[in-house]
């Protein structure tokens, strides 16, 4: 290595570049935390870790590659199918059998869409998510021979995890098993986004138009990341098919597409954890103020969300960088921030 | 005779009815340092987009190394070697330095797709952005985010980012636009000692930088090529002053 650059920055940036940061490693200890202060709840706390690997998998387009999209459901729709079908149908109640297929199947999906979705940006690509979205829900709603329509889809049993664990009444399996793949799911996302790859879709995003003149095809890149997100939120969609044992019309619902950027806003979208932490703020509110107030708890959910529109622009995550950096400076005794 | 590191033939654009490149047969030989000058509005930053490959044209056709390249998009032509800056900066505000001009210098190694490791454990990557970033003097800046720093530090780094590509052909779209003169002198000097070997093609208003770095000289006026020669010649051409070099006080 040679000159002023090298010596200091190579280092350093390998530092920061692979190793996990105290409050990360923090963070994962929630979900044990979790395990051991909630036993009666491991039903939500499971609920909690598949929305969160579902907004994970919206960050990978929007907050990451800057795709906009209000239709994400589809994919998670497609994989809570595959899911349901395989063991329905087909007899096969592996779980891991069914991540694999729901995976493979939203992935087509997300491959089959990607040049509709590719072909504008901003607007016209939210409405053509919505779009895809909607007609899957309706071709869902049609299909009832195999769906079920809108009275779902039952009958669906797995077994065993690596046959030892079955599911059982208390969520315990379950909940462990979401969290093991929420936690592996995150640790490839986190390695993609710091991949050259990754780094050349916050490329796109910051500057979509540059891009192409140092040499990138932009579309391929985003038809590639728009995959990947699908299959990661087909997994999504395919544990909660598992964790509740029927698939409900709802997977495919614009609702859930609504509320999971809802999420990723709430909690920061662009760092990955921002749609963890979305997902476990917006889960705990909606469950405390459904308890609270029954009747009217999407009123106190949507004061939330403007307050935090308003008030914290880049979301929990985004105020949060900003309170440690004035406690920091604080502490310092000095104006820089970064 | 070797074809031509950068061929034009009968380049039109219009907009509408409104013709911005017309009938364009520009040759840029493989090594030359060749200015294209003309008033605001004759089209020039239209020219380096169809070279480019940001625009179709209308008619006619664009050359690298001979071999008819009209079809590519971008990306393919910067695969090719062909590398342009922008008139106005296209930056990615939130990344530092180092880190955009990694990203740079890894898609030009052809590790763009590689999703595993991260960026900065590529040791050959780094040390080239870095390299680059002590080159062009802002070593000082490798950490700071592009959208923290003054206007003629994010002007290098417009010409890093395109630098990081090794073009053999480079498009300069008045890379000195905005910054003291002083500051540009340094530029240029910097930019002849990165780029010996490139073939250039320089878009620039002030005549005392075009005189001192171009060896050959086109004036663009209402999108045609009108004069082309020495530095020189141009310059004492009286159609040229009386085009050009008239109006030229007044840009
Ligand atoms: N995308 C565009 N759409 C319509 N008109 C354009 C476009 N780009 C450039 N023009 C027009 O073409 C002419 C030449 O512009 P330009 O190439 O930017 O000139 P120069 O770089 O020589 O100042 C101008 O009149 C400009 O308005
Ligand atoms: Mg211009």
């Amino acid at each position: 290595m040679t000159g002023v650059v090298s010596p200091m920055a190579a280092p350093a940036a390998l530092r920061g570049a692979g190793a996990w940061k105290p409050a990360e490693l923090l963070f994962w200890t929630l979900p044990v935390i979790g395990w051991f202060a909630f036993p009666e709840n491991l039903p939500l706390l499971t609920q909690i870790a598949i929305t969160a690997l579902f907004a994970l998998s919206l960050d990978l387009v929007l907050g990451v590659a800057g795709m906009v999209t209000l239709g994400h459901a589809a994919f998670f729709g497609v994989g809570a199918y595959a899911a349901g079908m395989l063991p329905a149908y087909l007899g096969i109640g592996d779980p891991l059998l069914g991540l694999v297929a729901a995976a493979a199947a939203a992935a087509l999906a997300g491959a089959l869409t990607s040049p509709l979705m590719l072909r504008g940006s901003g607007l016209s690509q939210l409405m053509v998510s919505v779009g895809i979205n909607a007609m899957l829900y309706e071709a869902a709603n049609k299909a009832t021979e195999v769906t079920g329509g809108v009275d779902g889809l039952p009958g669906v049993e797995n077994t065993p995890l690596f046959g030892m664990w079955s599911f059982d009444l208390y969520g315990r399996t379950a909940y462990v098993y979401a969290v093991v793949v929420l936690l592996l799911l995150f640790w490839m996302a986190r390695r993609v986004v710091r991949s050259p790859f990754g780094v050349s879709l916050r490329g796109i995003r910051l500057n979509a138009a540059r891009m192409p003149a140092l040499g990138v095809p932009v579309n391929r890149r985003l038809a590639v990341v728009w995959t990947l997100a699908a299959a990661y939120a087909g997994v999504a969609g395919a544990l909660l098919t598992q964790t509740t044992q029927f698939v409900s019309i709802n997977v495919l619902g614009f609702d859930r597409s609504a509320e999971v950027l809802l999420i990723l806003i709430l909690g920061g979208a662009g760092h990955l954890y921002g749609a963890l932490v979305g997902a476990v703020a917006y889960m705990s509110i909606h469950h405390l103020l459904a308890d609270i107030d029954p009747e009217f708890w999407q009123f106190w959910i949507g004061l939330i969300f403007i307050v935090v529109v308003l008030f914290a622009r880049d979301g929990a995550l985004g105020a949060a960088a900003r309170i440690r950096d004035l406690i920091r400076n604080l502490i310092l005794g000095r104006g820089a921030s970064r | 005779m070797t074809a031509p590191a950068l061929e034009t033939r009968g380049l039109c654009k219009a907009f509408g009815s409104f013709v911005a490149t017309n009938a364009v047969d520009l040759r840029i030989a493989a090594g030359s340092r060749h200015a294209v000058i003309g008033p605001n509005g004759a089209g020039k930053t239209t020219l380096v987009n169809l070279l480019s490959g940001l625009f179709r044209p209308t008619s006619g056709t664009v050359h690298i190394d001979g071999q008819d390249v009209t079809r590519l998009g971008q990306h393919e032509r910067v695969r090719r070697g062909l590398t342009r800056t922008f008139q106005i900066n296209r930056l990615f505000a939130d990344m530092t330095v180092l880190e955009s001009v990694a990203m740079a210098v890894a898609e030009r190694q052809g590790l763009g797709r590689r999703f595993w490791k991260p960026l900065a454990s590529y040791g050959a990557v780094m040390d080239e952005a870095a390299q680059l970033i002590e080159g062009l003097r802002i070593a000082d800046a490798a950490h700071s985010r592009t959208r923290d720093l003054a206007y003629g530090k994010q002007r290098i780094i417009e010409i890093a980012l395109a630098l990081a590509s090794r073009p053999r052909i480079l498009l300069l779209d008045e890379p000195a636009a905005g910054i003291p003169t002083r500051e540009s002198r340094e530029l240029f000097a910097t930019l002849a000692d990165f780029s010996a070997d490139t073939t250039i093609l320089l878009i620039e208003h002030d005549m005392d930088l075009v005189f001192r770095f171009a060896d050959r000289v086109s004036v663009l006026v209402g999108g045609a090529l009108l004069v082309e020669d020495t530095p020189a010649r141009v310059a004492s051409h009286p159609l040229v002053k009386e085009v050009y070099l008239g109006t030229a006080q007044h840009v």
